[in-house]
């Protein structure tokens, strides 16, 4: 949408780590636009720099051991140009992060309660019986039963899917407009996994937060986003919204990993699966990254980074060939994309 | 269809210890009365979540932990039993490849003597054990010039667990177990070590049984499956029949939590709420009434058996029995 300005705007972020053997290089050019009330979901494989990017979102990388080149902008924050204790104060408020594993984002010596209620009274100056009463609003709203009686609870009486939940109240307490989520549901079983899933979907409408989630599963990622940045080694492959980048991946490393999720692979049969290994880090290829494991790759690919072509409305991949029109990925079968669908 | 492994009645519980005397306060009753077959040349998928027991199955099987009631028969022998097969000759007959692909192999050894090391344990000679090693390297696609050599901290997490897959066959074992064996890798990773699991199965006649929280996974690559619950079978049947139309409630929600791949279907409600109990002191009667919505109270009264109909499928429920006393039966 035009005229609406984006909550969350990156430009060209770039992000170095540097040890006494080698440069790692994380991530390496990505740019996006975030509006209120959207969801952007970044897949990617281990390794592909989409946790690193998040933490640059919210300025949790470490100081001295990372560089951050380009221009991250968050609800008029300007993150890279901000000291640590401006930090503290944006972090909460205006941006907040959840985890894969809540037992390590929680403190385990302190009640949910004192820690929700402390973040409310740290950040906007209510009494403490006040912020103890939104606590208790906040553990509702995220749907675990006997609220009261769970505010009194230390995070190693709760379940995992309970502490998740617990973990999502604590971001949310202080209502904050861009809600960053790292593979929250990662250590989940199945069906508590699916219950986090629409608790947080449920919660992005009626806040109207942006959110963006990173994950390696391609179903998490159709569940929870409007718009899918595919990532790989440290560069965003293709970008659209979730529909077209499913429907119709174009390209060939998202065609792959579509491929390779099973799902609609007969069974018993080889699966098309990417050959070789990610790249490594420290010593990235010349040209396009993905070119080593690609079927299609040619000469060209390994010369010059490919640009980013513009396939349809947002839809966005980086291959020269699919620009050149020379090659088209096939498309996961359609009739097959819900398990229990007719085999 | 002969049956290459048969389990009857498999049962583990462990005791939780604590207090003043280190007495066992309660039981995690891990596997309860666990009955199955594995026919020769199949893959029975085990599936299920975190607590149901699936891979305390694996471990009784491979006699890892001393089982506490059950018989385990391998090929018609009974394991353990005098005049049958020793646990010696069961792990050559049977052996199993763990999710954690570090944790599993020995850090001072190069691979190619990991492979080696279970054929010369049994008594094959140090240059037979080696050969043996290279053609296995070979087998699973790693060129042994350049990886006989390492140690498993210089190779990538889908290259050792293709280790480790060679080491599970240096002893030319009968039935592969397989415990989590590719949740730990990447999707494209995932994908090539299943590739390499059926080209091996196919060159070595092998018999799996595999294990994973993973349903495509399971979907795609066994032949039937048999869904856990709390350290009970719920359900158990062919791969497409029990995919296509699940009878049991639990089996349909573990399949409806599956996240959806199609952006114009997605989940709108998650089918079962709360989190797995514990499996220290489950539910009376049928162990998944607490989180059931067509629970009543035959279902609390009396534990639900096994039946199995005419087609090799087996469902554990009450309202699939006529005269249970369920009003939807």
């Amino acid at each position: 949408m035009r005229g609406v300005p984006p909550v969350v705007s990156v430009e060209n972020l770039r992000v170095r780590f540097t040890t006494p053997d080698a440069t790692v290089h994380a991530v390496n050019g990505v740019s996006f636009d975030l509006e209120r009330g959207r969801v952007l979901g970044i897949l990617g494989e281990s390794g592909s720099g989409k946790s690193v990017t998040l933490r640059a979102l919210i300025g949790l990388l470490p100081p001295r051991r990372s560089h951050v080149e380009g221009r991250i902008t968050v609800a008029g924050h300007d993150i890279t140009a901000m000291g640590e204790a401006e930090l503290r104060e944006v972090r909460g408020t205006s941006i907040a992060m959840i985890f894969q594993e809540p037992m390590t984002a929680l403190d385990p010596v302190f009640t949910i309660g004192e820690q929700i209620a402390e973040t409310i009274v740290r950040h906007e100056g209510i009494s403490h019986s006040e912020a103890w009463r939104r606590a208790h609003e906040l553990l509702e709203m995220v749907q675990i039963p006997s609220a009261s009686r769970r505010l009194k609870n230390y995070p190693h009486e709760m379940s995992g899917g309970m502490r998740q939940r617990a973990m999502i109240a604590l971001a949310l307490s202080c209502r904050p407009s861009v809600l960053l989520a790292d593979e929250p549901t990662t250590a989940l079983d199945v069906t508590v996994q699916i219950q986090i899933i629409v608790l947080l979907r449920q919660l992005q409408q009626e806040l109207g937060m942006a959110v963006v989630f990173v994950t390696h599963d391609v179903g998490v990622a159709v569940e929870v986003a409007d718009h899918i940045a595919v990532m790989y080694a440290g560069r965003f492959v293709e970008t659209g919204p979730a529909d077209s980048v499913i429907r119709s991946p174009a390209h060939p490393y998202t065609g792959g990993l579509l491929a390779s999720t099973v799902l609609g692979a007969a069974q018993g049969q080889r699966l098309e699966a990417i050959p070789g290994a990610p790249p490594d880090m420290t010593l990235l290829p010349f040209g396009c990254s993905f070119a080593p494991r690609c079927r299609f790759a040619d000469a060209r690919c390994g010369l010059d980074l490919p640009p980013e072509i513009a396939l349809a409305s947002d839809h966005m991949a980086r291959c020269l060939r699919v620009a050149a029109g020379e090659i088209e990925v096939t498309p996961p079968k359609l009739d097959k994309l819900r398990l229990g669908d007719a085999a | 269809m002969s049956a290459l492994l048969s389990v009857d009645g498999l049962t583990k519980h462990f005791p939780v210890r604590g207090g003043l005397l280190n007495r066992a306060k309660a039981v995690v009753q891990a596997v309860d009365d666990v009955s199955f077959e594995v026919a020769v040349g199949e893959t029975l998928g085990i599936v299920g979540e975190s607590g149901c027991g699936k891979s305390t199955t694996a471990r009784l099987l491979m006699h890892l932990v001393p089982l506490d009631r059950g018989t385990i028969s391998f090929d018609g022998k009974s394991i353990g039993a005098r005049e049958d097969l020793s646990h010696r000759d069961l792990h050559r007959q049977m052996q199993m490849v763990f999710q954690d692909s570090y944790a599993s192999l020995n850090p001072r050894l190069p691979v190619s003597m990991s492979i080696a090391f279970g054929p010369l344990v049994h008594g094959t000679p140090k240059s037979a054990a080696l050969a043996r090693a290279i053609d296995l390297l070979q087998a699973v696609g790693l060129d042994p010039l350049l990886f006989a050599n390492r140690y498993p901290h210089e190779l990538s997490g889908g290259q050792r667990q293709r280790i480790n897959v060679a080491r599970a066959l240096a002893l030319e074992p009968r039935l592969v177990i397989l415990d989590e064996a590719v949740s730990a890798l990447d999707k494209s990773i995932e994908a090539q070590v299943l590739n390499l699991l059926i080209d091996l199965k196919e060159r070595f006649d092998l018999t799996y049984i595999f294990i994973s929280h993973d349903l495509n996974v399971v979907r795609f690559i066994s032949d039937r499956v048999m869904v856990m619950y709390l350290g009970k079978v719920v359900e158990l049947g062919p791969v497409g029949r029990i995919y296509r139309d699940p009878k049991h409630p639990y089996t349909k929600a573990l399949l409806g939590a599956m996240p959806s791949m199609d952006t114009r279907r997605r989940t709108k409600e998650a089918p079962l709420s709360g989190d797995p109990p514990n499996p220290i002191n489950p539910p009376s009667g049928c162990r998944f009434r607490t989180r059931c919505q067509f629970a009543e109270a035959v279902c609390a009264a009396a534990p639900p058996t096994l039946e199995m109909d005419g087609n090799g499928r087996a469902v554990a429920c009450h309202m699939l029995v006529p005269g249970s006393g369920h009003s939807l039966a």
